[in-house]
């Protein structure tokens, strides 16, 4: 028997305080392996302004490339106190900040790896069904065959890549439409 | 390698991004097609939160502050189900609301209607292994908003969801049957007709409970998997 799907509709301006404060955007408490890395998402609108009312999520396997998962039974480490998920809401600037490690690679379905990447969804006001989009790393060596990015047209595999400030922050801008309008992923 | 992989939505079970009656999604609707990905371990898998700790009271917005609400009084229960009508076991509901008058525990809400000190409006519950879940609450009242000309939200309780995968992640909003202000509100109506009548909860009187509180049903439907395994 089928059952049809609950459709979706926008999270609306005033979740605040009540589902965000509940999760924190610091992953990786003292002691998880791998990679410490600062994360900055900065949400957009098809105008190119700020919105200072989304809310980020990010989901992300561990620096062996671990979900921590029941569907993901390789055997690979886990890490105590890691799940690799995070909530955070935007400030007035429209930028998240996650604190986090950075993931190693999960396999490809039709064989070989993917490049590290975390895996992040957007919620806010006038967005009536989740989106989905990925950050990949700047510079990393496995962006050039990444089965993922091979999907999208050259052009726009820019907008799925973090940058590195001068602060060592990965930074990506996520436009939610307009001429630098991101990739998103029909998941 | 062998994995599961979720069903995709079919045409007409969500909204189009772009809704124009519905005016914040016109600044904030991407034009471009999203690109269908392939489900690899990073879409089939997702947060489950299951140490995620849940404190008494968390299902009853009644008991959350020192009195009780002003309002009137409900019980929201439902499964969690996938499409195949399997219960989603130990799935994590989170809802929030406005007050009986219709405001918003929340800085940003600035309609003149009053603030209940007893009521804070966010909930959690964990699904039984059968995907039930239960809530007490207080009806949320109808409230005005800047979309158009008198333009007031029919009263609904939101609701969030993570499914077993990032793929079945779900945000969305409960609606009371019979109410009149469904007919004019565009992001209830920003779902094609034929599924938005799933965002109905049902009046049920065997949920109802003498003397304390009307009860309503609220089945959730998340995404199922794919029969075939892909190869
Ligand atoms: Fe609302």
């Amino acid at each position: 028997m089928s059952h049809a799907l609950t459709p979706s509709q926008t999270i609306g301006p005033f979740f605040w305080g009540t589902i965000v404060n509940a999760y924190h955007a610091d992953l990786a408490p003292p002691g998880v392996a791998g990679e410490r890395i600062d994360v900055v998402l900065q949400l957009h609108d098809v105008q190119g302004a700020v919105v200072p009312d989304g809310v980020f999520e990010v989901w992300q396997a561990n620096s062996h490339g671990r979900y921590n998962h029941p569907d993901d039974r390789r055997n690979l480490p886990l890490d105590a106190g890691f799940e690799g998920y995070g909530r955070a809401s935007t400030f007035t600037d429209g930028t998240s900040r996650f604190t986090t490690v950075k993931p190693g690679r999960v396999p490809w379905p039709a064989g070989g790896l993917q490049a590290p990447h975390i895996n992040v969804s957007i919620f806010a006001r006038g967005v009536l069904n989740r989106l989905a989009t990925r950050l990949y790393f700047d510079g990393d060596p496995a962006l050039s065959d990444d089965p993922v990015l091979k999907l999208v047209e050259p052009a726009r595999r820019d907008t799925l890549i973090a940058k590195r400030d001068d602060k060592g922050t990965w930074r990506l801008p996520i436009h939610l439409g307009g001429p630098k309008e991101t990739v998103f992923f029909d998941v | 390698m062998k994995e599961e992989t979720y069903r995709r939505p079919t045409a007409g079970d969500h909204p189009p991004n772009l809704s124009p009656d519905y005016k914040s999604t016109t600044g904030r609707a991407p034009a471009k097609p999203a690109i269908a990905l392939p489900h690899s371990l990073s879409e089939i898998t997702g947060p489950l939160l299951a140490d995620e700790r849940l404190d008494a009271h968390e299902n009853d917005l009644t008991k959350q502050r020192m009195a009780e609400p002003l309002g009137e009084r409900i019980i929201v229960q439902g499964r969690v189900l996938d499409q195949d009508g399997k219960p989603v076991p130990g799935a994590l509901v989170e809802i929030w609301q406005c007050n009986a008058a219709g405001r918003y525990h929340h800085p940003g809400d600035q309609h003149d209607a009053p603030l209940d000190p007893n009521f804070y409006g966010g909930g959690r519950v964990r699904a039984d292994a059968e995907g039930q879940y239960k809530f007490i609450t207080i009806k949320p009242g109808a409230y005005p908003w800047k979309n158009h000309h008198n333009a007031w939200r029919p009263a609904h309780i939101h609701f969030s969801l993570f499914g077993p995968a990032f793929a079945t992640r779900l945000i969305t909003q409960m609606y009371f049957p019979n109410d009149p202000l469904l007919a004019y509100d565009p992001i209830y109506k920003s779902v094609p007709a034929g599924a938005r009548e799933r965002l109905q909860a049902s009046f049920e009187m065997d949920l109802t409970q003498p003397e304390w509180a009307l009860g309503y049903r609220f089945d959730i439907v998340l995404r199922g998997r794919n029969a075939t395994p892909m190869e």
